[in-house]
């Protein structure tokens, strides 16, 4: 079974931890994954910091400015997933940009993900239509692309269900990502239309912030995506914010059934 | 085209899944209306009766004479209601978004034009309007701000990022997507994911359109060369379009070089960005080794842009048009030429490809022709510029 399905074995309600490497520094993203995981964390979704992140609201926009200016380089993330993976089976999915893949060279990306150690990609200006620009590296170095069903799909969701892989990333709400107190999307009917057509697991993402949520969610889906809360504790805390992610993580995993 | 939205390998449709069906729509409706007989009749009414379409060719005698070459006509965009060629794609685009039963329309402005010609049109057809502009641009161009703002739309000065175009496209993109279905995302060049480039170039090309037949009707030949200023691309692809299968006509797009394209103070896309993938598109970006797109610089807001119409990149690599670099100083020097010389403030992005003609008409013989499109006028320029030659002006 591959890590990705792992998270998700024996029913397991996965919490997925999303934080943007090099903010404030690779050194401290290493600590911080260590920290979420000890909380609960199963699986860890590691942003690679992008000059113009489209579909980030403010909090990761300025996690993504405040790792560049502090000089992070994509060999430095590969670096830091190298050296993870290193201590932990925890499945590691990146989240970038379509430029920073095609710049660096799509082939030899995957390659580098694979040797690394990276098991899912998920690029959010990468639409089914397009996705023939990655399909075949990255299938032929095993890493997954996760695919992303918005509130819009509709019609969509069968085309992007049945090709998925990993797991399937049901995007909660209209618009970037960030924390909302309310989510209007009527979920259920869109987890429901997706596993008529995939038996992949479904995580929800894009404003979930708090163990309601989480619980609400968990329900619903195999797993919930938090991205804009972790990334504000590190904003908060900065250097110290491994203690406050291993409680953030922990209360959010126990409140998820 | 070679396939659904590409321009050889260029164009595609890079961006988030929320946006797609949306797209999609769309390109549905937009191929709809293109030959919907209604639709043009009352598009053509709006672009002769309030913008004042056909736009004058103009033969600029004394430049001419003074350049010592070839014939120079003007093709006179400056002339359109709200002083620019972005009436044309976005009085197209308004009308298309109500019929399609939008109710509001956003959109990215750099220099102000494009954000003025959509406030204009959404105050005309009765549409809510948000304009996304640079923080950096609302401060050097806060005229145009105002002139929004008394359009009836309501300006948000973008602080992300570098505070210019991209960072507007990008703020006016995350709009979208927040919000799509009452809004129309009326984007202002040959850019961004499939349909736009094709949208805006087909409601740019009236430009080359009625060029080809003025200069026919007068001199009874094509020119030898059109020139056009190079941002994102629009009113270079208006003015190229319809002369691309005239093999003889040379097509010459004028980009930003800023303080040079050896500098790091340059938003020559073309001579010096590198293939990617960005704002929905495949074309070429002024990037680093990592693909993060470069902070860019020129003194004309409406052309500082990292990247380049994915139709443009494709006519480069096919060798039909040919890209060139003007700078600053360049440009500056070709806006107050041609005001003494013509008694034409342009703005100083059509000041680009003006001062390119300085360069090059004196090459071409006295039976040669040159079209140089004018995109806007310099009204808003003229307090940067006196800035620039150290005078100190209220605007």
């Amino acid at each position: 079974m591959s890590r990705i399905k792992n998270a998700f074995a024996n029913n397991n309600k996965a919490f997925i931890a999303f934080l943007t490497a090099g903010d404030p520094s690779i050194d401290k993203t290493e600590e911080f994954i260590y920290k979420l995981i000890e909380g609960g964390a199963d699986l860890i979704e590691i942003g690679i910091p992008f000059s113009d992140p489209i579909a980030e609201g403010a909090v990761i926009q300025s996690a993504n400015i405040r790792s560049l200016s502090g000089g992070t380089r994509i060999k430095n993330v590969f670096e830091l997933v190298e050296r993870v993976r290193k201590n932990t089976q925890i499945p590691l999915v990146f989240l970038t940009y379509m430029n920073t893949v095609f710049k660096y060279g799509t082939e030899e990306f995957f390659r580098k993900c694979s040797e690394t150690g990276i098991d899912g990609i998920i690029i959010p200006d990468l639409p089914f239509e397009e996705k023939g620009e990655i399909k075949e590296p990255a299938n032929k170095y095993g890493v997954d692309i996760i695919s992303l069903i918005a509130p819009t799909s509709e019609n969509r969701i069968k085309l992007i269900a049945q090709e998925s892989e990993g797991f399937v990333y049901v995007v909660s709400s209209m618009g970037v990502t960030g924390m909302r107190s309310e989510i209007k999307t009527d979920l259920k009917s869109i987890t429901e239309s997706v596993r008529k057509y995939t038996d992949n697991p479904i995580a929800i993402g894009f404003g979930i912030n708090s163990p309601e949520q989480a619980e609400k969610y968990s329900k619903i889906a195999d797993g919930v995506i938090v991205g804009s809360a972790i990334v504000k504790i590190i904003e908060q805390h900065r250097e110290n914010s491994g203690e406050y992610l291993k409680e953030y993580a922990n209360k959010m995993k126990s409140a998820m059934i | 085209m070679s396939e659904k939205g590409r321009y050889g390998i260029h164009g595609g449709q890079y961006i988030p899944e929320t946006l797609m069906n949306e797209i999609h729509h769309l390109e549905e409706c937009y191929e709809f209306y293109k030959n919907d007989k209604e639709f043009n009749d009352e598009l053509n009414t709006l672009l002769k009766e309030y913008a004042g379409r056909p736009s004058l060719l103009y033969y600029a005698e004394k430049m001419t004479k003074d350049l010592g070459g070839a014939k120079i006509y003007l093709k006179r965009e400056d002339l359109n209601h709200t002083g620019s060629h972005k009436i044309n794609n976005v009085l197209g685009q308004v009308l298309m978004a109500k019929k399609m039963g939008k109710t509001r329309v956003i959109a990215e402005t750099g220099a102000g034009q494009h954000g003025v010609a959509t406030a204009t049109a959404a105050a005309l057809l009765g549409m809510e309007c948000e304009i996304f502009m640079g923080k950096e641009d609302t401060d050097r161009q806060r005229l145009n701000v105002y002139r929004m703002e008394l359009l009836g739309a309501k300006v948000h000065a973008v602080t992300s990022g570098t505070q210019t175009l991209k960072d507007a496209v990008n703020e006016t993109m995350r709009e979208w997507v927040s919000r799509v279905h009452d809004t129309h995302y009326v984007l202002g060049s040959v850019m961004g994911p499939h349909p736009f480039p094709m949208i805006v170039r087909d409601f740019q090309s009236v430009i080359s359109k009625e060029a080809r037949e003025q200069i026919l009707e007068k001199e009874g030949r094509l020119p030898s060369a059109v020139l056009a200023c190079v941002g994102g691309g629009s009113n270079a692809m208006g003015m190229f379009y319809n002369f691309i299968n005239d093999k003889d006509v040379k097509l010459i797009g004028c980009e930003a070089a800023g303080k040079g394209v050896d500098t790091d103070r340059t938003a020559a896309t073309m001579a010096t960005g590198k293939l990617g993938i960005f704002h929905g598109m495949k074309s070429y970006f002024c990037q680093d080794d990592d693909g993060q797109i470069a902070p860019v610089y020129s003194i004309s807001a409406g052309l500082d842009y990292p990247g380049v119409g994915p139709e443009h990149a494709y006519l480069r690599d096919s060798g039909r048009a040919e890209y060139v670099p003007v700078t600053d100083d360049e440009a500056v020097e070709a806006f107050e030429y041609i005001a003494k010389t013509e008694g034409i403030i342009c703005a100083i992005e059509s000041a680009h490809a003006v001062a390119h003609v300085m360069k090059i008409a004196k090459n071409y013989s006295k039976d040669d022709i040159i079209i140089v499109c004018i995109s806007g006028r310099g009204d808003k320029d003229v307090a940067a510029i006196a800035r620039y030659r150290g005078v100190d002006i209220n605007e």
